[in-house]
């Protein structure tokens, strides 16, 4: 009498559920599967029909390929670079105000941070033009000026989540050096910053991703094909009559890896900050 | 009386530094607030008013812009596909990754490299996906319509046929939802149990509890997700524009791929009538700010504030 009843509780609690989750799970893989599989197949083998899965023969030059077919170093580096410069400014600015937000009482902080939090709402076609003539007047248009210097200033979401973090440090830790006549510079560099690295670890690994991604900064901003990013560059793909998708694939793989791995490489940090700071 | 009077010079002198020194800590947003926001809001404001085609001075013309847009057959078509992607896109979305979230919750093995899985997608760059989905999407060598036929259905020609493109973007869309995921399953898991065992005692079965306890308690975290969606997806830009420009145009076949923010962007820097775009960024904001309001105005009556935790 029990026993059918378990059964039916192990079926509805375990073995349904397991399923969906290993149906949608494999689902979910499937593109990248495909991304990987077309990305070694000879254009003979992406063009048959019947679809064959697995590429007759695997062909590696794909990649090297599409390192020709595009200035693909080239488009990295500059990708680089700009993440590079995305996450030093971000991780100055960033924790800065928001230290201001949090640890300061000031009159006038909450109606600023108000504003603040409600600049988040604006679309940014809003301001995109008008960044746009103010740059063009600089004569800073295809130049790499345009993207730097807008993610040299702190980013509403990144000190959001700063301030969060700030928040919970328990207020024992500065009072005592407070009262030793610190410095508020002192108090957050010698006594906060060092208790924030997970924090800061999420702002500079959000900062990196946002900036590898970045498409419509780069598409108004850099003209010039020496200047290109990788989202730019790879768009010059399909601009060709004849679609080579191996080598597209192959490109698309190489534009992805990198990110990917580098989001398990500080997926530690990177959770702990999160956790703490509230988000998961 | 001295004494209190120096005091009172000196509790002025401490606050007018803690301004002064509040203000530098959050400079590093301000200064970039005045120039990037501040300024260009108001520049694009005076921008709509104007003809200005970057090159000679902006001319004023009043509310033209705005009225040239009611007559503007492009304009309706964009602001249509967006509401379709609005309607037909972001509430399935939610309810997929609110499914995922809930089978996530139920304490499965392996919890963690499913939650991975779904993650996983969000990482790829828009450009690198959207070109790998216009390959899968291919009519005829494409994974979506290989897969669709076997179990005995003829995938429709995705990017081509008009009526599909739109579904081809939310198709697409199901696969970005990990990010929604992962928030519902930390929202599932601030639900206080003892609500759940309160329910099973006065015989509550599983579908009972998930109407009238788990959907409840997580609303708050619903209504969030719907106002970003809906300020996101009225600014839905890069996939689509890969997505028509893979069909050789601007907004994809019979423009049924014209967004509201790829029509702007087009008006902007390829017509370079950088006044009527400015009108158009006006609009978006005062439909974007409409729809919000409704929603938030409507939420009293369906997102519930747990009055513990």
């Amino acid at each position: 009498m029990a026993k059918p009843r378990s059964a039916m509780f192990t079926v509805r609690t375990v073995i349904l559920p397991h399923a969906g989750l290993a149906l949608a799970g494999l689902l979910f893989l499937l593109p990248f599967v495909w991304l990987v599989l077309t990305s070694l197949k000879t254009v003979d083998d992406i063009f048959r029909f019947p679809i064959v899965w697995w590429p007759e023969t695997i062909r590696w030059s794909n990649y090297t390929d599409a390192l020709k077919a595009i200035p693909f170093m080239r488009y990295t580096a500059n990708t680089a670079m700009l993440c590079v410069l995305a996450v030093i400014g971000q991780v100055v600015s960033s924790p800065l105000a928001a230290y201001g937000f949090s640890r300061l009482q000031f009159k006038g902080r909450d109606t600023l941070f108000f504003i603040m939090m409600g600049s988040m709402m604006l679309p940014y076609q809003v301001t995109m033009v008008p960044v746009y003539v103010l740059f063009n007047k600089m004569n800073l248009v295809d130049s790499y000026w345009p993207i730097i210097l807008q993610n040299l200033f702190a980013i509403p979401f990144y000190v959001f989540l700063m301030r969060q973090f700030f928040l919970s440090i328990p207020y024992e830790l500065t009072e005592a050096a407070k009262i030793d006549g610190a410095s508020e510079l002192r108090i957050y560099w010698q006594v906060i910053v060092p208790l924030a690295m997970p924090a800061i670890y999420s702002v500079a690994l959000f900062a990196f991703l946002n900036e590898w991604k970045d498409f419509l900064g780069p598409l108004l901003y850099l003209n010039d094909p020496e200047l290109w990013t990788l989202s730019i560059g790879l768009r010059a793909f399909i601009g060709e009559n004849k679609v080579d998708w191996g080598l597209l694939m192959a490109a698309a793989t190489m534009f992805t890896v990198p990110i990917v791995a580098l989001y398990f490489f500080v997926q530690k940090k990177f959770i702990q900050g999160i956790s703490l700071t509230g988000f998961k | 009386m001295a004494q209190s009077f120096s005091n009172r010079t000196g509790i002025r002198r401490r606050r007018r530094k803690a301004i002064a020194v509040g203000l530098l800590f959050t400079a590093p947003w301000t200064v970039g607030f005045l120039l990037f926001k501040a300024y260009p809001i108001i520049m694009s404001f005076y921008y709509s008013l104007t003809e200005y085609n970057l090159f000679s001075s902006p001319e004023w013309v009043g509310l033209d812009n705005y009225i040239q847009l009611f007559a503007d057959e492009k304009f309706y078509k964009s602001l249509y596909n967006t509401i379709y992607l609005v309607v037909f896109g972001l509430l399935p979305h939610l309810a997929f990754a609110l499914a995922m979230a809930l089978l996530l919750n139920m304490n499965v093995k392996g919890q963690s490299l499913y939650r991975t899985i779904y993650f996983l997608p969000t990482l790829v760059p828009a450009v690198a996906a959207s070109l790998l989905w216009l390959w899968l999407l291919n009519a005829k060598y494409g994974l979506v319509n290989d897969l669709l036929s076997m179990i005995g259905i003829v995938g429709p020609n995705w990017l081509v046929d008009p009526d599909w493109t739109k579904p081809a973007i939310i198709l697409m869309g199901f696969w970005g939802t990990g990010t929604t995921t992962v928030m519902y399953v930390a929202a599932l898991q601030d639900v206080p149990r003892s609500l759940y065992e309160a329910a099973e005692i006065d015989g509550a079965g599983s579908w009972r509890k998930f109407w009238s306890i788990t959907l409840p308690s997580i609303s708050p975290v619903t209504l969030f997700l719907i106002i970003i969606g809906l300020i996101g997806t009225f600014q839905f830009f890069t996939e689509g524009l890969i997505f028509a420009e893979a069909a050789q145009s601007v907004g994809g076949p019979e423009n049924s791929l014209l967004f509201y923010a790829i029509y702007l962007y087009q008006v902007a820097f390829s017509f370079l009538k950088m006044g009527y775009a400015s009108a158009m960024a006006w609009m978006l904001f005062l439909v974007v700010m409409a729809l919000t309001l409704i929603v938030y105005k409507t939420s009293a009556r369906w997102v519930y504030y747990g009055g513990e935790k």
